[in-house]
């Protein structure tokens, strides 16, 4: 007899009081009890809707049915087949628009908390199992991986998984990509990060870190003296995109891509660091994605007296994951909606001090479908602030594009790529991720990561 | 690993290091920089590439002792290792088709001044170079420029070596004196280069400044290096650090660079201390 209990087990979590001032973990993850409560409220159906919402099709019933029984470490198996990333996916997928948005339970209640169930796996296996993971046959083939952020990894950890020679190159000094650099200890700490990596690594993937591709050494090299017979291009997003309004480049302005790196990848908000950033007491984010949230987030556990969301559209149309904006509102950020910056201003001294905005209202949809945000005439007033942290997109990286021959990009800066194999218009160079997208998920990415090495698998 | 193999005191506050670092110094080009951390819980610098050994795989930075990062890295001896080092970033030098320019550096910015001079000589391109220190016992590369040079302009603030004066004085003088440049290439303090900057605007010489602004990962992420030329946003990391002189907005670029002054004093001064409190 399944469990009909209509609700998810609660996830237990940090309080929001506590938590707003630390970098701890804010969910703690299921205890076996609630575990195996919620696996029981996995109806396996036949048809698994559930699968068909996974961008790498992991066999989610299959998985459940063997956390019910206890069989965690065998659940694990069957989570890797799919992914590369477990505990990661646990943490940061939108399982809500995916798998568990499929979720028949879904209907008459809440869905099966598979994201949790995933997690719960994952840190199972990571805290109890020391068996290193088995090691696929050479086949004596090499591949190229740019980037270690999800689609990069994933790829790496499939192709690995079928035998290739795998390099990863990276950019920065620690691997991760945006796990690292972007997303924040306390959503997905750095530890299970390395963790991860640390599991691929013993798949016999290789990992170079301090590797700028186009500028160390080009795709060209690669192949043509290096001897790889294929790269995958996942170097993720690039240029933060700014508003173009005056005093954006005023003291205490960054681009979210800024904060974020200073935080994350380089720890500022530790006092070992030897890397600064601003202890700001009043902090605008512009922008309403999982980025926004993340920037406003840290700055609340930086010290801030208070951290403004500053977003032209309302609440209905902000992108970020509901649970998110939920956190983010529990843990004291003010979301001043229908609201769009015109100005920074600044002290005598250069420093941010406030910023002029005006209040929007929705107008007609537009080509995308959205409502889109109007002008309301003299509602224009001053948000004080000293730090302003804008959150509104990246534009593609230009290193690799600029050095290299007949890679084909779209208009917006983006890899031109074959739908369903990643092949980019140069032979044997393929790519995913934000590289090719833009701004995105990590499923997304891990998604593209996991296509582009079906089709290399596939090469002659 | 990045093992420091050769270092040296160019004077009391500025100097010398080749670094083994074989992928880096095979690409790198004057005008490029790297970024290195010391350790790891080390923030990211940005250092200009002063000259590079692609036979033996190294590469040689120059540095100033500002900040907690630079004081870290000058107690670093021979034998130890950096801990990151990667590069070579941003765009080379433009070295090609010159006959005659004018290389203007000033105080540490020399340092990155001769690899550039040193480029053109080897080009067969005509080069004048007028440096400048506060005094004597600051000068850097006085021999390396001396040969490189067609014609050396030595300046000081107190006229211990050379003439007194700015470079600017030098540089009026040699344009007024019929010089024909085509290009002026300008290494230094900020306020330094935007007086050089208004000066060849006078004149109406081509001229490019090399920006040295915060950086975090240095590849075109983080946005952090942002200026304003010609009235739009740059990256000096991946447009640059070279610009067009008369475009630069120099006024920002001062502002933004003193942002994390208090910070970086007090992390210095921890610094300073801890190495007195070893010894």
């Amino acid at each position: 007899m399944p469990n009909l209990s209509p609700k998810k087990n609660p996830m237990p979590s940090q309080d929001a009081k506590v938590r707003r001032r630390n970098f701890g973990e804010v969910a703690l993850g299921y205890t076996e009890q609630m575990a195996l409560d919620e696996a029981d409220r996995c109806l396996n159906c036949k048809n698994m809707p559930c699968v068909s919402g996974c961008p790498v099709g992991i066999q989610i019933p299959k998985f459940i049915q063997k956390v019910k029984v206890g069989e965690y470490e065998e659940a694990y198996r069957i989570i890797t087949e799919s992914s590369s990333l477990p505990a990661v996916c646990g943490r940061v997928c939108p399982q809500e628009t995916q798998c568990e948005g499929k979720c028949v339970r879904g209907i008459k209640g809440e869905p099966v908390g598979i994201g949790r169930l995933e997690r719960f796996v994952a840190d199972y296996h990571n805290e109890n199992s020391t068996e290193p993971p088995k090691k696929a046959e050479p086949n004596g083939r090499k591949v190229a991986i740019i980037g270690s952020g999800p689609a990069g990894l994933t790829c790496a950890g499939d192709l690995a998984k079928r035998g290739y020679d795998v390099t990863v190159f990276e950019a920065l000094h620690t691997a991760g990509g945006v796990l690292v650099y972007g997303i924040p200890e306390f959503r997905l700490p750095k530890a299970i990060v390395a963790r991860e990596i640390e599991t691929l690594k013993a798949l016999g993937v290789k990992i170079e870190v301090n590797t700028v591709i186009g500028k160390t050494v080009t795709i060209e090299e690669l192949m043509k003296e290096q001897g790889f017979e294929a790269v995958f291009i996942g170097s993720g997003a690039g240029l933060p995109r700014f508003m173009k309004i005056p005093g954006e480049n005023l003291k205490g302005v960054y681009s979210a891509n800024e904060f974020l790196t200073r935080v994350n990848l380089m720890k500022a908000y530790r006092d070992d660091s030897a890397t600064p950033i601003q202890k700001a007491k009043k902090v605008v984010v512009v922008g309403g994605g999982n980025v926004a949230m993340d920037a406003a987030r840290c700055a609340m556990r930086l010290g801030a007296e208070g951290v403004f969301i500053v977003y032209r559209r309302s609440l209905e149309e902000l992108p970020a994951r509901r649970e998110e904006v939920e956190h983010a509102q529990e843990e004291g950020i003010e979301f001043r909606l229908l609201t769009n910056p015109t100005e920074i201003l600044g002290d005598e001294n250069g420093f941010v001090r406030g910023m002029n905005c005006v209040k929007m209202e929705l107008g007609e949809p537009d080509a995308s479908g959205r409502r889109s945000p109007v002008e309301i005439p003299d509602s224009a007033f001053l948000l004080e602030c000293d730090c302003v942290i804008m959150a509104i997109g990246t534009s593609p990286n230009p290193l690799i594009k600029s050095t290299t021959k007949g890679l084909e990009v779209n208009k917006r800066g983006g890899i031109v790529v074959e739908e369903g194999t990643g092949k980019t218009t140069l032979d044997g160079v393929y790519a995913g991720g934000d590289a090719v997208t833009g701004a995105a998920t990590v499923i997304l990415a891990m998604g593209a990561g996991k296509t582009a090495a079906e089709a290399i698998a596939k090469m002659e | 690993m990045f093992e420091i193999l050769e270092k040296r005191a160019l004077n009391p506050t500025v100097t010398l290091m080749r670094i083994a670092a074989p992928a880096v110094a095979r690409k790198a080009e004057p005008g490029q920089f790297i970024i290195l951390r010391t350790d790891e819980n080390g923030e990211r610098i940005p250092l200009t590439v002063a000259d590079y050994d692609r036979k033996t795989g190294s590469v040689t930075i120059i540095f100033q002792i500002v900040g907690a990062t630079t004081e870290r890295l000058n107690h670093m001896k021979v034998g130890d290792c950096l801990h990151d080092f990667v590069g070579p970033l941003g765009r080379a030098t433009n070295t090609a088709d010159k006959k005659k320019v004018c290389v203007v550096g000033g105080g540490v910015g020399c340092a990155i001044a001769y690899p550039v001079a040193k480029k053109f000589h080897e080009l067969g391109t005509t080069v004048h170079t007028v440096a400048g220190f506060r005094t004597k016992d600051l000068v850097i590369l006085e021999d390396e420029f001396a040969a490189v040079s067609d014609r050396f302009e030595r300046m000081s603030d107190d006229g211990s070596w050379g003439r007194q004066g700015l470079v600017t004085n030098a540089l009026r003088e040699l344009i007024e004196s019929g010089e024909q440049y085509d290009e002026v290439i300008t290494i230094g303090p900020l306020p330094m280069m935007k007086f050089v900057c208004k000066l060849t605007k006078e004149f109406n010489i081509p001229t490019v400044a090399s920006m040295n602004p915060i950086m975090i990962d240095g590849t075109g992420m983080c946005g952090g290096c942002r200026l304003t030329v010609g009235g739009e946003m740059k990256f000096a990391c991946v447009d640059g650090p070279e610009f067009d002189g008369h475009l630069i907005d120099f006024d920002e670029a001062i502002a933004r660079s003193s942002v994390y002054k208090p910070f970086e004093r007090a992390e210095h001064e921890k610094v300073c201390n801890l190495f007195r409190e070893v010894q």
